[in-house]
């Protein structure tokens, strides 16, 4: 039993990390039909940002707060100026080759540049375990936790509540009512792209001192992130949430109790069954084919 | 059958053919090989561009049925099958695995489909690793024998160059007899508007689950020369990444025309080993190394410039001149 929630509460840590860059992804989706096959390499590439912000010297908040910024220009802006903006008329698979290109040249661009082994990352939460009422959880799970949620919750606000987010929504959902209305579209698409590319960074934050950082490290989170996104439901950002946390905690449970060398097939079994039975997602609408 | 072409172009066809044959005999071992691998992986890149090229189906498991192929003739043929009868028994059971990816085809369209066949791929290479009992796992299958002919041992790598390129050659010709039958007009109409396709009679289904089945027996007919040709497989050929590249090679090429894959593999493939086998100033070092970038950048700029890929560009700039 104790084991037990010990492998809920480290799954819905893994899960919150997904989460954030399903989130993302389903953002970019929403308001400009973009789907970016380059999500994993998000995350990777703030990651090493931030190293290099440390061996410049600078320490880890003030490397993060650089690998922000540096994310919002060139993964936010920069990513809808130079790929999407000449694409998004072509339709979908155009900008899904695009981004996988992009992809492989950001993975490689790294490989050579920087170094092709994994580079250790200092712990952002204190080491150790705690004690709960008999139940072993750590600190780090824990804290991961907290962290993604917070700025789930966060993102959840300034998407419902504010005039800002209303207008995001205003224009996922019928662009042309919301330019009458007097958005600025492009702006709010812009600001989607923004959002998703901090969103990134602050996964990369979260997941690298686990997981290290390498080259590679993308093609995992990407997945999952794309899985989760489907799972949950892809025009749907409670779905995004609820897919993470369902992937990260079958995950866990799938390599306690049946198989580890499989756990990374749980993402596949779940996408299958999805796919078969509820296309739209768990919690998501059906969208109408177009002619 | 004329398949529209001149005398002229058949007999250019022929040429080129015949030069191909010529060519291993001013090469040395590894340039055969690499050859040979070109002619390999076009074969399997045929299967794509039909998939994906002409019928539209974005698959991004490419790889994974190239794997099949090859791990079902390298364990036949060590089980004492002879290698002519492991390559169809290989390439029907790509047939059925390709049947069973393009089932969710029917359910899904676009980016949901590219989930599901990268996911078959993922769960392929899984197996591959973690079945050690039928495919060594991470050991892989070593010593695959490469087989003989009509009692000609196509051991030498100059015999299996030409196997290879017959298979090609072979391969390439089916491909272009194909689309020039209704079937292949059909794969076309199923990419540019199924929906009109579907009103005009046209049955999108068996057609869908028919471009992922053509695409599998290709890519699992070269997966079984393959297995041969290098001698010892394990998983890390077939890994999703492996089907990305497929994937890019073909658009780099000119997805939907048919000497794409000639031209999107010899990219992909042989341009990087030809950097190598330049003895290196510094700038081919660095060309060398930042190889696989190039490549991941001129994919996305040949997307969004010219959608037509190499070729296209080409046609582009003959109309111009």
């Amino acid at each position: 039993m104790a084991d037990l929630v010990q492998l809920l509460v480290s799954g819905c840590a893994t899960g919150a990390v997904y989460a954030l860059a399903a989130m993302g992804f389903v953002l970019l989706w929403q308001t400009s039909g973009t789907i970016n096959f380059a999500q994993g390499e998000f995350v990777m590439l703030p990651a090493f940002a931030m190293l290099a912000g440390l061996a410049l010297g600078l320490p880890l908040p003030l490397a993060f707060l650089a690998s922000l910024v540096v994310a919002a220009l060139v993964l936010g802006a920069a990513f809808k100026r130079v790929v999407v903006d000449p694409l998004v008329r072509a339709g979908v698979l155009p900008l899904v080759v695009a981004t996988l290109g992009l992809s492989l040249a950001a993975k490689h661009a790294v490989r050579v540049g920087f170094s092709a082994e994994a580079q250790p990352f200092p712990q952002i939460f204190p080491e150790g375990v705690w004690n709960v009422l008999g139940v072993r959880v750590s600190a780090a799970d824990v804290g991961t936790l907290l962290v993604a949620g917070a700025l789930l919750a966060a993102l959840h606000l300034f998407i419902t509540r504010t005039l800002f987010g209303r207008s995001m929504q205003a224009c996922a959902q019928n662009p042309d009512a919301a330019r009458v209305l007097g958005i600025d579209v492009a702006g709010m698409i812009l600001a989607t792209f923004v959002i998703n590319a901090l969103l990134a960074a602050c996964a990369a934050l979260l997941v690298t001192p686990v997981w290290f950082a390498r080259f590679d490290m993308g093609e995992a989170i990407g997945l999952k992130a794309f899985f989760a996104a489907i799972i949950g439901g892809f025009n749907q950002m409670r779905g995004a949430l609820l897919g993470g946390i369902l992937l990260g905690v079958l995950e866990n449970l799938a390599a306690a109790y049946l198989s580890a060398q499989y756990k990374d097939g749980v993402a596949l079994a779940l996408f299958v069954l999805v796919i078969l039975f509820r296309p739209e997602g768990l919690l998501g609408r059906a969208e109408e084919r177009k002619v | 059958m004329s398949l529209g072409l001149t005398r002229a172009q058949w007999l250019a066809v022929l040429a080129v053919l015949v030069a191909l044959a010529l060519l291993p005999l001013g090469l040395k071992r590894f340039g055969i090989y690499m050859l040979s691998l070109w002619c390999v992986f076009v074969v399997a890149g045929h299967g794509l561009n039909l998939t994906m090229g002409y019928a539209g189906q974005i698959s991004l498991g490419h790889a994974a049925f190239f794997g099949i192929g090859a791990y079902a003739s390298a364990l036949l043929v060590q089980a004492g099958w002879s290698f002519w009868l492991a390559l169809p028994a290989a390439g029907a059971i790509c047939v059925a695995a390709g049947l069973v990816v393009g089932f969710p085809a029917l359910r899904v369209q676009h980016h949901y489909l590219a989930f599901a066949t990268l996911g078959f791929n993922v769960l392929a290479w899984l197996f591959f690793r973690n079945e050690e009992w039928l495919t060594g796992g991470n050991f892989g299958v070593r010593n695959i024998t490469r087989p003989a002919l009509f009692g000609r041992s196509l051991d030498g790598d100059l015999a299996f160059f030409y196997a290879c390129l017959a298979l090609m050659a072979a391969a390439s010709y089916a491909t272009a007899w194909l689309l020039a039958t209704p079937w292949g007009r059909a794969f076309a109409a199923l990419r540019d508007n199924p929906i009109r396709a579907e009103s005009l009679g046209i049955d999108i289904r068996a057609y869908t689950l028919a471009a992922f089945a053509l695409g599998a027996l290709y890519a699992g007919v070269a997966g079984a020369f393959f297995a041969p040709l290098v001698g010892y497989i394990d998983p890390s050929p077939f890994h999703l990444t492996h089907s990305l590249a497929f994937m890019m090679a073909i658009i780099v090429g000119g997805a939907g025309r048919f000497f794409g894959p000639f031209l999107g593999i010899a990219v992909l493939i042989l341009l990087p080993e030809w950097l190598r086998g330049i003895s290196g100033g510094a700038l081919t070092r660095i060309a060398q190394e930042w190889y696989l970038v190039g490549f991941g950048v001129l994919v996305m700029a040949m997307v969004v410039w010219c959608p037509g890929g190499l070729l296209g560009l080409a046609g582009r700039l003959r109309r111009r001149a």
